[in-house]
């Protein structure tokens, strides 16, 4: 039995029938074309599909799209704007924090709310900030360094 | 084509407990109510739940926010990890609530787990049950006509089983104000995946100004099929001048309520698990005795 759903997807309301038990993830990627956000072990372990609902960082493979119902979504392609990358996104290319990328819009995505919510972490704040996400590769050297950097260009700032 | 993982499921937010009781009462146990849903969507989409309608209860308001008083905390059952990690409040009156809370899972789980929903779910490996027995929580509830206090030490009866009735939802934990010279500690060894606990312990000292033990509440998660007390432990401290020895001893009974239960799995044997509840038991009675000073 579909239901109605309204969500605001980078910055854009759309209202959409769902199945009630496609997952946001799913809606995202299936309804909304929005590829950018991955499924990676569809489990709650690996944090590739993390979005940010209603302004926090979710795994979005963990929630119904009927929940979001109302709210609004952010995603790895609403983080740029007029063609500029936001910090962080530039933090990782600049300091090349990934090798394949698969869990690269994840990783950013929590890595916005870890310094919405503290500014300047410390190194040993950051690995722990982001133990909800999993690199394959193992290539979380780089990824920390990248969030490092994207800390000291804001300044200690939001 | 996109694969649905879970079974079909008529969904509902209501907007008051009662709504939500009433809601629960016309399935007649078909139905779940949704808090966070970091536990209960994971068992839909392994189709180890399939319950015919969800309840979300994220639209309720009365089950939301954290109130401080002279007597204690009175917690929402929609509370999320993060609001508990995060709360002054809950800092200062339990600061045990508020560091179990910082070890749960990973920042996007805390994001959107409850406390209510950990304890109503009764996970044998989650961390918020063995705290909430250690702070002699008392579990709020209500249904459509009634609602009633329900002592934590009765609220946690088998593995993913508690005391709460089909029909009744949990509204509110409420921790009662700890007497002077308390310490309290949590730790556990956390599964590296997930973060669940293989084992966890926590413990509420409180010490008298000749540094006897006056009360002691120990509780231990991850090791049996449920969270329970270790009495027989609590005994062996209070009337105790808390030595490096008489917490070790104490500490080796601390299985005492599980035994012959312990979980088994492909994380750790049984076995394990009963000589990590010693293990565990005596470095978080040790800290919480430390904290006390």
């Amino acid at each position: 039995m579909p239901t109605t759903i309204t969500v605001t997807v980078n910055g854009t309301t759309r209202t959409n029938e769902v199945d009630e038990r496609l997952l946001l993830v799913q809606y995202l990627r299936e309804v909304q074309n929005l590829t950018g956000t991955h499924i990676g072990c569809d489990t709650s372990n690996c944090g590739a599909c993390t979005v940010h609902l209603n302004g926090k960082a979710v795994k979005s493979c963990t929630v119904f799209a009927v929940q979001a119902d109302g709210g609004t979504v952010k995603t790895v392609e609403g983080l740029a704007s007029n063609g500029v990358m936001h910090p962080m996104q530039a933090a990782f290319k600049e300091k090349h924090g990934l090798q394949c990328g698969f869990c690269t819009p994840g990783m950013i995505m929590t890595s916005i709310e870890l310094l919405e919510r503290n500014p300047n972490p410390s190194e040993a704040e950051i690995r722990r900030g982001i133990r909800g996400n999993l690199c394959r590769c193992t290539g979380y050297h780089n990824i920390v360094e990248a969030v490092k950097f994207a800390a000291a260009g804001t300044g200690g700032k939001k | 084509m996109v694969t649905m993982t879970s079974a079909p499921f008529e969904y509902m937010r209501p907007k008051t407990v009662a709504e939500a009781s009433r809601l629960l009462s016309k399935y007649g146990g078909g139905a779940k109510l949704l808090a966070g849903g970091h536990s209960l969507v994971p068992l839909m989409k392994l189709r180890l739940a399939s319950p015919q309608a969800l309840i979300d209860l994220s639209g309720v308001g009365e089950l939301k926010g954290i109130n401080s008083s002279a007597s204690g905390l009175s917690i929402g059952a929609m509370t999320t990890y993060h609001e508990l990690e995060s709360s002054v409040e809950v800092q200062r009156a339990a600061p045990l609530l508020a560091d179990a809370a910082s070890q749960v899972a990973d920042a996007q789980v805390r994001n959107f787990g409850t406390i209510g929903g950990a304890v109503s779910h009764s996970d044998p490996s989650a961390d918020l049950p063995a705290v909430v027995l250690a702070l002699d929580a008392v579990m709020k509830t209500a249904t459509q006509r009634a609602g009633r206090d329900i002592p934590v030490e009765r609220f946690f009866k088998d593995f993913l089983t508690t005391a709460l009735r089909q029909n009744e939802v949990l509204t509110r934990i409420e921790v009662p104000k700890l007497p002077a010279n308390t310490g309290t500690s949590y730790i556990k060894q956390s599964n590296k995946a997930s973060h669940y606990a293989v084992v966890g312990v926590a413990a509420v000292i409180t010490l008298g100004a000749d540094g006897v033990c006056e009360r002691a509440r120990v509780a231990i998660t991850g090791a049996g099929p449920y969270a329970v007390r270790a009495k027989r432990t609590e005994r062996m401290l209070v009337g105790k001048k808390l030595a490096p020895n008489v917490i070790r001893n104490a500490a080796k009974r601390a299985g005492a309520e599980i035994s012959g239960s312990f979980n088994e799995d492909v994380h750790a044997s049984a076995g394990y698990r009963e000589a990590m509840t010693q293990v565990f038991a005596e470095r978080a009675i040790t800290a919480a005795v430390a904290n006390a000073r």
